[in-house]
């Protein structure tokens, strides 16, 4: 329902919408509507609606400012909306019944695992206590358990051996796959990764991309903001360009990001791909 | 120095170090540890985002800040019997120091707390912290760091402020100095007992600061 009311584009959204349905459509996991948000005059999300399918992986591209971030914030209620609902399973959010309780924002927030642009580390914990952080010191479950299962977290991002490390003493991509580790430690429905390797180095955003892309052959479901076009391409179900608050294209990788539509799309790629051209 | 005075000196020792044990180091550590507690409750309460509450904080630290301490504690010994509230001397001092710590680390807790930055609060959120185990687990051990040196700045202070309760009746180490002397007036001799062990509870609390600021320094790159 989400897909028919998009304001712009809805040749766009009803191709992708066609494309797909030879498949049974299951139940969205994360349906969000109607989200919008302004700072003082300045509209950041005018009406963002999309739906994310359960173990698809969707990528939210577009320039700095367009607000992309800002709707994945709104998926963790990070960033507060004036309006629009977001639900993740049977948790639902409307942002326009305001103030938001503690308890509400709490459970929305219990349904993701979040990976931050500056990975956010807790500096003062070893890479373990970190892992282990959510499910001992917040939900104050069984240590040991919890520690074997960050042990195989650590493993499945390649960094089991520096699991007595600080965060100081690894490197800028080990940094981000322990908060990868850290955020699926606390068993969400869905990962929502924010930029995770523009703040890299750029021969260390590589092993950050392997590590998602094996997480979305493993059946993750994903919601990502990144320039990776090329990650994109390869691993998302669904790419969303925004621009200027509202989600300007919508469809698959090969619609979205080979043959855009629109003149704003084809610039914002152009400049990306072919910085120097 | 004659023989005469380092008999006096001599003889002095013991009473002042037993002042020192006994009155001055208890005051300074009872009077710190309880006005840490109250510091972090103000801190906190100048934080909140409920204008009432931080406003009465804010107030507070004002009240603190701007009168001289050996008023407060006159206030307290001699001024809060007339309305009917009377303590004796050692429980006063303790109470006007801890007011007064309350007041001073309470701003540097504020600073401390407010250095951690956002990102710490929103992934301790992400992973199922609320506010009290976020502070407790996440935004406390890193604000220490930045606090140590300051509230080690407010101890040290402290120490040597603990001979003002000596104008409210607490034997403490600068009183027991002054009655050694008086009848003697061998004030340079026996003051100067009294500032060497002054300034070797500092020296000592100085070491501990080192210590303690290398511990916190296990986590960062050199």
């Amino acid at each position: 329902m989400t897909e028919s009311h998009t304001p712009l584009r809805s040749t766009c959204a009803s191709s992708a919408i066609s494309s797909r349905s030879t498949a049974p459509q299951p139940d969205p996991l994360v349906s969000v509507s109607g989200l919008a948000k302004s700072f003082g005059d300045h509209e950041v999300l005018r009406s963002i609606d999309f739906e994310v399918a359960p173990g698809s992986v969707t990528v939210l591209v577009g320039p700095s400012g367009s607000g992309k971030t800002t709707v994945l914030r709104s998926l963790n209620a990070l960033e507060v909306a004036d309006a629009g609902v977001v639900r993740i399973g049977d948790v639902e959010v409307d942002f326009a019944q305001r103030p938001l309780t503690r308890r509400e924002v709490a459970t929305l927030r219990a349904q993701s695992g979040m990976v931050f642009q500056s990975h956010h580390l807790f500096p003062h914990l070893t890479v373990l206590e970190n892992v282990t952080a959510g499910p001992v010191l917040a939900r104050r479950r069984d240590r040991s358990e919890s520690e074997a299962e960050a042990h195989e977290l650590l493993r499945l991002v390649g960094l089991d051996e520096k699991a007595g490390a600080y965060p100081y003493q690894l490197s800028g991509g080990q940094q981000q796959r322990v908060g990868i580790a850290r955020a699926l430690a606390i068993r969400p429905q869905l990962m929502l990764f924010d930029e995770p390797t523009s703040a890299l180095d750029p021969e260390l955003v590589g092993e950050v991309l392997v590590v998602m892309k094996d997480l979305a052959a493993q059946g993750w479901t994903m919601v990502v903001v990144t320039h990776e076009i090329r990650f994109a391409q390869q691993v998302a179900d669904q790419v969303l360009f925004m621009d200027g608050g509202v989600v300007v294209e919508r469809g698959t990788p090969d619609e979205v990001l080979t043959r855009p539509r629109t003149e704003r799309a084809r610039q914002f790629l152009h400049r990306i791909l072919d910085p120097l051209d | 120095m004659n023989e005469q005075t380092t008999q006096l000196i001599l003889d002095a020792l013991g009473p002042l170090l037993r002042a020192t044990v006994t009155t001055t180091i208890p005051l300074t550590i009872i009077s710190f540890v309880l006005g840490l507690v109250l510091a972090l409750g103000v801190a906190l309460m100048r934080l909140s985002s409920v204008r009432a509450v931080s406003s009465v904080a804010r107030v507070y630290v004002s009240l603190v800040r701007g009168t001289p301490l050996l008023l407060q504690l006159f206030i307290i010994y001699y001024g809060l019997p007339a309305l009917g509230v009377r303590f004796d001397p050692f429980p006063a001092a303790v109470l006007a120091f801890t007011l007064n710590v309350g007041g001073y680390a309470a701003e540097v807790i504020r600073s401390a707390i407010l250095s951690v930055p956002k990102g710490q609060w929103e992934a301790a959120s992400t992973v199922g912290m609320g506010y009290v185990t976020t502070l407790r687990r996440v935004v406390l051990p890193q604000a220490a760091r930045t606090a140590i040196p300051p509230l080690s700045n407010t101890l040290i202070s402290l120490v040597k402020d603990t001979s003002l309760a000596s104008t409210i009746q607490v034997t403490e180490l600068l009183r027991v100095a002054q009655e050694a002397a008086a009848p003697t007036y061998q004030f340079f001799a026996l003051y100067g007992v009294a500032a060497v062990y002054y300034w070797v509870v500092c020296l000592v609390l100085s070491a501990v600061q080192s210590r303690l600021e290398e511990r916190q320094n296990r986590y960062v790159s050199a």
